[in-house]
């Protein structure tokens, strides 16, 4: 604890978002740092590198008009802390937590480190408590559970944002109070629109952190790191299961890798830094239950694939720690199929453990296996159909063909909610149906 | 003899306090947070600090240890949950709370309790170093107290005593305890290695009886996201028949280690009936786990491996996955701004992978019994593309290489071994062993599985011309024989009994296939119908 405000007016160089300080006393890593310029207002930042009595600043809002002589920088004694109160709710912020309602900032309960703490492996619940989200392709075939992280891989021009409003819009538990929080990540202004009116329109609970395509990019890196500590803050210490997401992670990583690159870092697989593999574990590995405590963190990242490459560093590296993937389809969605998820890549690592009996139903296991087994036999005999024909198939090989496409336009389209009691029945008319033909 | 932090860049801290030694332990700053001196230079000596530096100031104290990065051996590690620097977690978790904040010095073994010693040798016994002294009951193991030097015994008690207190002396002086540290990248000292001979029966029937692996050697087990790769390492770890398992989660999914802990509690050997937990040791260092001690998890891992393969033990070390390993020596390296190469990785990859591939094998130990250290790790090359440094470098020093197969995998085919790519080189080694012991008639029921699907393949193309109604009788029986090895010999679904295939059983799946298509095959040429010859069912 220092007993002086340390402010320094000694930067002899400022570089990108970057500002170097000399002669500074006691500095901490990973500090706050209030950035007063000459005129206008002041930014905030925090010591990145001492060395010595030299320090490196990462700095916020920006570094438009800072100078060499008149620039102030104020050391505040501790690092970057997220404000935490329940009045988080129905509240919209920044990339910085700055009130983007209009409505005055609250009065905070509390404070946690942005950057959170890892949870303890021996003290992680294994999630096995049902999700509904609605979406017969989810609850059926890829069912999500309390404490998962499932991303939706999309490409540009596919209708993610439609998908993950449609679960805000419909996902529940089956008991517990439940909220939403949102980290708006680079949102052109019509994404955002659209997201703050999905937001307002149901009937959850929601704090939202958004940080806009013209906002500043180090903001983009802070933004779900605030959204993740408040959820923690909701899940683990107010006892509530929060659903967030996180939209969208490319826009994250390319932020990630700009900033990487103004510090002068190597870069690894385009451009991408080499830590970006542990930097994207520190915000996914925030999800999870935790043994004996209420609540949990869900979380659902939405990632656009350049180029529809699954392979791309970013789907890939976010494949590798998440527990599963949505994969859409532009093939679907050209049929005009809604939601357009391929069930054949998707997957939901943690499906097994929550469904069946006394969760779901006691047949999800063998519905869904039937499904997905005639289904990608369907999907071979269109392949096949492009090449023979579909004269020269056998009646048997037709019937999948057909499977096919009444699974896509039948189970997986769909326009308003459907229960897991719906989705079962669903696919168990679906099976016997086309068993029956066989 | 205390220094000072004088430089902080994310985990590289710069320290100036003389006479460090290269890789010796420190504690930097006043959390005490635990690091290791990675370069000396004139101004002063750079360290990784394993933990986070958030709030670390310059001008903070830095604290010696004279020694270096160490684990503690012992009675107590069974069954235990450790991180990347052997600190215990569940103990962590009772007394820290749910999650890990700064750590600093916390002891890896209970040195307060009690386990019953009983001597092995007398007073005035001449010993040589590693000959046992003493013994304690690790569970259902026996656990064995190996002399840290040659000489003669001055003094040894037996009885219920703790850690902490010497068991003997020698004459020298060196005191006996039941546990002590030993350098994790130092391999510890062996008699002579030897040949390896045995085979490692997994219960995993495609890993068993297409692609063996011996004791003693290692195996790589490279795969995309979702092909399965942890769920087969779990298998592994489950029904593997060894004494111990070291279950390395390197870099991974905190989710899946609670799912394993859990599963694991519930679990017995299959192949001595006891507590899968007392025959296994966890250690775990998650993917926001800092990445520094991620990248010594491996080798304080390793080291309990040695120090159980040093009492005559087989033991088993699996790694999910050695791919985040070596992301986080690259995190290192370029911290430290040294040169890179392939990827960014940096040059001595190949030789670091190449030294610990080496901790691996038969040894006769200096006590003259066998022991063996055997190693399957699983890789996670980016984009699935195995052309990567990682996979690479692997390749070149692993006995074998089971690859996991992304197609296979969408298919739902698990474990996803693709069978055409995937090879041992234990086979000639193992040939004869596996004839007389677990799988009779190896060579051959092997070659003609290994027949029936390459056949399968080759037919591929054309069947998806003509389509199967026009392929000939006998290419139709392939494809449908090895229909019949894919979905009855290659898959097992980890969720069900079958998770488990005993040897006596996976011989007998195949042979009763290769039979049935034998069979068949005659009945075509004897001018039977297809549809009559296939309507039989197996016998």
């Amino acid at each position: 604890m220092r007993y002086a405000e340390h402010s320094y007016r000694t930067v002899s160089r400022v570089a990108g978002p970057l500002l170097f300080l000399e002669n500074v006393f006691t500095a901490r890593m990973g500090e706050s740092v209030l950035v007063l310029p000459p005129e206008g207002e002041p930014a905030e930042g925090e010591v990145l590198e001492i060395s010595g009595r030299t320090v490196m600043v990462e700095v916020l809002g920006g570094t438009r008009g800072l100078d060499l002589e008149k620039t102030r920088v104020v050391f505040t004694d501790a690092v970057k802390h997220a404000p935490l109160s329940p009045l988080v709710l129905g509240r919209i912020f920044s990339g910085s937590f700055a009130p983007r309602d209009g409505k005055p900032m609250f009065v905070p309960d509390s404070y946690a480190p942005v950057t959170g703490a890892p949870i303890n492996p021996s003290a992680r619940e294994t999630p096995r408590e049902f999700i509904e989200t609605g979406l017969s392709v989810v609850d059926g075939l890829n069912t999500l559970v309390k404490g998962q992280k499932l991303p939706v891989f999309s490409g540009s021009g596919l209708p993610s944002m439609e998908v993950a409003a449609f679960l805000l819009r419909h996902a529940r538990l089956t008991r517990g109070s439940f909220a939403v929080v949102f980290a708006g990540l680079g949102l052109t202004h019509r994404e955002y629109a659209f997201y703050r009116a999905v937001l307002e329109e149901a009937a959850t609970e929601y704090a939202a952190f958004v940080n806009l395509a013209s906002d500043p990019v180090l903001e983009r890196l802070l933004a779900p790191r605030l959204a993740l500590s408040v959820a923690e803050y909701l899940a683990f210490e107010r006892g509530m299961d929060v659903l967030v997401l996180l939209a969208d992670m490319a826009n994250y990583c390319d932020a990630l890798r700009e900033v990487s690159t103004s510090r002068e870092e190597l870069p690894g697989r385009r451009g991408y830094p080499g830590y970006m593999y542990s930097d994207l574990a520190s915000l996914y590995e925030r999800a999870g239950r935790i043994k004996g405590v209420e609540g949990s963190v869900t979380m659902l990242p939405v990632v656009t694939m350049p180029e529809d490459d699954i392979t791309h560093p970013v789907p890939d590296l976010t494949g590798y720690i998440t527990e599963g993937q949505l994969v859409l389809s532009r093939a679907l969605h050209a049929r005009g199929v809604f939601p357009p998820v391929d069930v054949l890549p998707s997957l939901s690592r943690l499906m097994q453990e929550g469904i069946g009996e006394g969760r779901t139903r006691k047949d999800h296991k063998a519905l869904a296996g039937r499904m997905y087994s005639m289904y990608a036999r369907g999907r071979e005999m269109r392949r096949l159909e492009a090449i023979i024909g579909r004269e020269g198939m056998s009646e048997r090989d037709r019937g999948m063909l057909d499977f096919a496409d009444a699974f896509e336009r039948e189970f997986v389209t769909q326009r308003g909610r459907r229960s897991v009691g719906e989705t079962l029945e669903a696919a168990r008319r679906l099976a016997e149906r086309f068993e029956e033909e066989q | 003899m205390k220094g000072r932090v004088t430089a902080i860049s994310g985990a590289t801290v710069t320290v100036a306090l003389p006479g460090l030694r290269l890789y010796e332990r420190l504690f930097v700053g006043e959390g005490m947070l635990a690091g290791e001196v990675v370069r000396l230079e004139e101004e002063g000596a750079v360290v990784q600090v394993y933990e986070e530096t958030r709030g670390l100031a310059v001008g903070e104290p830095v604290v010696r240890t004279g020694k270096p990065l160490s684990v503690n051996l012992g009675p107590g590690l069974l069954g235990t949950m450790f991180d990347g620097l052997e600190r215990p977690l569940r103990y962590l978790h009772e007394r820290r709370g749910p999650f890990i904040h700064k750590v600093g010095a916390v002891a890896s073994l209970d040195l307060e309790k009690a386990w019953l010693f009983e001597p092995r040798k007398n007073k005035g016994d001449e010993v040589r170093p590693g000959e046992v002294l003493l013994t304690a009951k690790e569970g259902g193991m026996e656990h064995a107290v190996l002399s840290p030097r040659g000489g003669v015994i001055e003094e040894i008690q037996g009885g219920e005593l703790p850690l902490s207190e010497p068991l003997g002396r020698l004459r020298d002086g060196t005191e006996i305890f039941g546990c002590h540290e030993w350098p994790v990248r130092e391999p510890r000292p062996f008699g002579r290695k030897l040949a390896p001979s045995e085979p490692l029966i997994t219960g995993q029937r495609v890993l068993d009886f297409l692609f063996p692996v011996a004791r003693g050697g290692t195996a790589i087990l490279p795969g995309g996201f979702g092909t399965g790769k942890t769920i087969l390492e779990q298998c592994i770890a489950k029904f593997a028949d060894v004494d111990i398992v070291l279950y390395v989660g390197c870099g991974e999914r905190g989710n899946e280690m609670a799912q394993l802990i859990e599963e694991f509690a519930g679990l017995e050997d299959p192949w001595t009936g006891r507590a899968l937990m007392e025959r296994t040791i966890m250690v775990v260092n998650t993917s926001n786990m800092p990445v520094a001690a991620r990248e010594s998890s491996i080798y304080t891992a390793v080291t309990m491996a040695e120090y159980y393969r040093d009492m005559g033990y087989h033991v088993l070390l699996l790694a999910d996955s050695l791919s985040r390993w070596a992301g986080a020596l690259r995190e290192i390296s370029s911290a430290l701004g040294e040169m890179p190469a392939e990827e960014g990785y940096p040059t001595y990859l190949g030789s670091r992978l190449s030294d610990f591939f080496e901790r691996s094998g038969v040894v006769e130990t200096l006590s003259g019994r066998t022991g063996s250290l055997t190693m399957m790790l699983s890789l996670s090359p980016p984009g699935g593309d195995f052309t990567e440094p990682v996979t690479q470098a692997c390749q070149r020093v692993a006995g074998a290489l089971h690859m996991l197969d992304t197609s296979l995998a969408q298919q739902r085919h698990f474990p996803a071994i693709n069978w055409s790519q995937s090879y041992s080189l234990y086979e000639r080694e193992l040939a004869r062993r596996l004839e007389e012991g677990p799988f009779p008639g190896w060579e051959s029921l092997r070659s003609r599985c290994m027949d029936i699907l390459a056949e399968e393949a080759s037919l591929r193309e054309i069947t998806e011309l003509v389509g199967f109604e026009g392929l000939q009788d006998a290419d139709r029986l392939t494809i449908r024989t090895a229909g019949a090895l894919r979905r009855d010999f290659l898959q097992q679904n980890a969720y069900s009994e079958d998770a488990f295939s005993p040897p006596e059983k996976t011989v007998s799946i195949l042979r009763d296939v290769v039979r049935l298509h034998d069979l068949r095959l005659k009945r075509l040429k004897e001018g039977e119908p297809f549809d009559e010859v296939m309507k039989e069912e197996a016998p």
